[in-house]
């Protein structure tokens, strides 16, 4: 496991004292009880992936390593499994405070080494926007032609078509413009700065 | 028995095997499913991740339109029916977000009504006395783990269905259908979810493990109850895999349907090991 280490010599990463009551506020969730019983690390499915573990990301939002934790791969890594906040003897609600971390992200562009999640996430959501469900081939080409990733899984797709798993048209929901409007009310339009 | 019903986006692509076999079972045990007139994509991973209240007024509508139904919910999806049951709690905590929501749709979110997993459904609500009795073709010989994966249990707070660590209701419908279920270690762990298009490597080494263990403890197939489970399982871990098989695709061929219009969409071909026992004797 990586040492969280800060105010070394030569180190400049500016320290936000309010940034750990910013994510509660935002998050609605407490996260100043954590003691550290490394409980949600130890039972994270992904934390082998991570460049920080999940209970290393509470501890930087404690003492205001805003940036670090703001671009870090873990946020992004999260797949919201849940056992972290099943097992956490204080119930820190880990996979929303996740959530709260990534959407503090993009709200003010901060990037990852994760950039092919935050377009997987963009192309999904512009996919519902369209047509109010999510329709899969069309997921896929915006997402290969977007992450340049274009040959990964072409002989398992080719297998999916042949089972019929993969509809060529998109079908759109009839009241696309109530989708419009809840885009409109809680997406783009709402975006602020932290 | 009339239920409302969302089957969500997978169930008629990626996992269209689980929505016909769900359509044969439910109507062989007597449930009619009506689906949610117009229902949209709950927001998944992606509307959670991107913004809170985009998250959840994605959900929202669908449960606005779900209560103009006068029915119970049933959701087949595990990750769209854990979506439902927090936005249930946050719409009715969150009044300004119910009252926007409500200027959009018109009316607002009450929720007096249950929102079940199909899977709860078919335990707890058809219940298995009424399952053993009409099972006609028993899946003797059969032996599964069940595989639940995250969010049809987690957290428990919101689900409110079964237990966390050790649930047991599928191991029961296992019984129940006459195939054998086996104790195995990784019921409940994750199989990397939506990671599946972004983080390969990460999803093809927690299916590895999964299905390894699976192997190890002796199985000929897993047994789950989620899309993305199934898909993961199903594709992920390359050649030599277990099939891995909707609950309901068994429900329904134990109750004596055809199969083989869902059976023949599985990567991992299941048919060579049903046609072994002797199981592929539906009408």
């Amino acid at each position: 496991m990586k040492v969280i280490t800060i105010g070394k010599i030569g180190n400049e990463e500016r320290v936000d004292p309010g940034f750990a009551d910013l994510v509660q506020q935002k998050s609605g969730k407490e996260l100043r009880q954590c003691y550290h019983c490394l409980k949600c690390s130890a039972g994270c499915p992904i934390s082998f992936a991570m460049d920080w573990t999940p209970n290393q990301i509470i501890r930087m939002v404690q003492l205001g390593l805003k940036e670090r934790v703001l671009s870090s791969s873990t946020i992004w890594l999260c797949a919201s499994c849940e056992t972290c906040f099943t097992r956490c003897p204080n119930e820190i609600d880990l996979p929303t405070i996740m959530d709260t971390l990534k959407e503090i992200a993009i709200r003010n562009g901060i990037k990852s080494e994760q950039a092919s999640i935050q377009i997987f996430h963009r192309v999904f959501l512009n996919c519902i926007r369209e047509y109010g469900r999510l329709h899969e081939l069309s997921l896929l080409a915006s997402l290969k032609v977007l992450t340049l990733n274009l040959f990964e899984d072409m002989g398992l797709g080719m297998k999916m078509f042949n089972k019929g798993k993969i509809n060529l048209l998109p079908t759109r929901i009839e009241n696309i413009h109530e989708l419009d409007a809840i885009f409109r009310a809680f997406g783009e339009s709402k975006r602020s700065k932290i | 028995m009339k239920l409302s019903y969302f089957p969500g986006c997978s169930l008629d692509g990626t996992a269209k095997e689980y929505g016909l076999s769900t359509r044969a079972a439910c109507q062989r045990l007597g449930l009619e499913l009506i689906e949610i007139p117009d229902w949209n994509c709950c927001g998944a991973s992606s509307g959670h991740s991107t913004s809170y209240l985009l998250g959840h007024a994605l959900a929202a509508r669908n449960l606005i339109l779900a209560e103009k139904q006068g029915l119970d919910l049933v959701v087949s999806c595990a990750a769209c029916f854990a979506r439902f049951k927090k936005t249930d709690i946050v719409l009715k905590e969150n009044a300004e977000l119910n009252k926007k929501m409500e200027q959009i749709m018109g009316t607002p979110y009450k929720g007096g009504f249950k929102i079940r997993h199909l899977l709860d459904v078919i335990c707890n609500v058809v219940g298995l006395d009424t399952i053993r009795k009409k099972v006609s073709n028993p899946l003797k010989g059969l032996r599964l783990v069940p595989y639940y994966g995250c969010v049809i249990v987690r957290p428990h707070e919101v689900t409110q269905f079964d237990n966390e660590e050790q649930p047991q209701a599928m191991d029961n419908l296992v019984e129940a259908i006459g195939a054998e279920c086996l104790s195995w270690s990784d019921k409940t762990e994750c199989c990397g979810a939506s990671l599946s298009l972004t983080r390969v490597d990460i999803v093809k080494k927690l299916a590895e493990v999964i299905v390894d263990e699976g192997k190890e403890a002796g199985a000929q197939a897993i047994i789950t109850a989620c899309p993305l489970c199934q898909a993961n399982l199903d594709m992920r871990y390359g050649e030599d895999g277990l099939p891995v098989f909707y609950f309901t695709e068994l429900l329904g061929l134990a109750l004596g349907i055809d199969g083989k219009t869902w059976l023949d969409r599985h990567i991992t071909d299941p048919l060579p090991l049903l046609s072994s026992l002797n199981l592929m004797k539906g009408e």
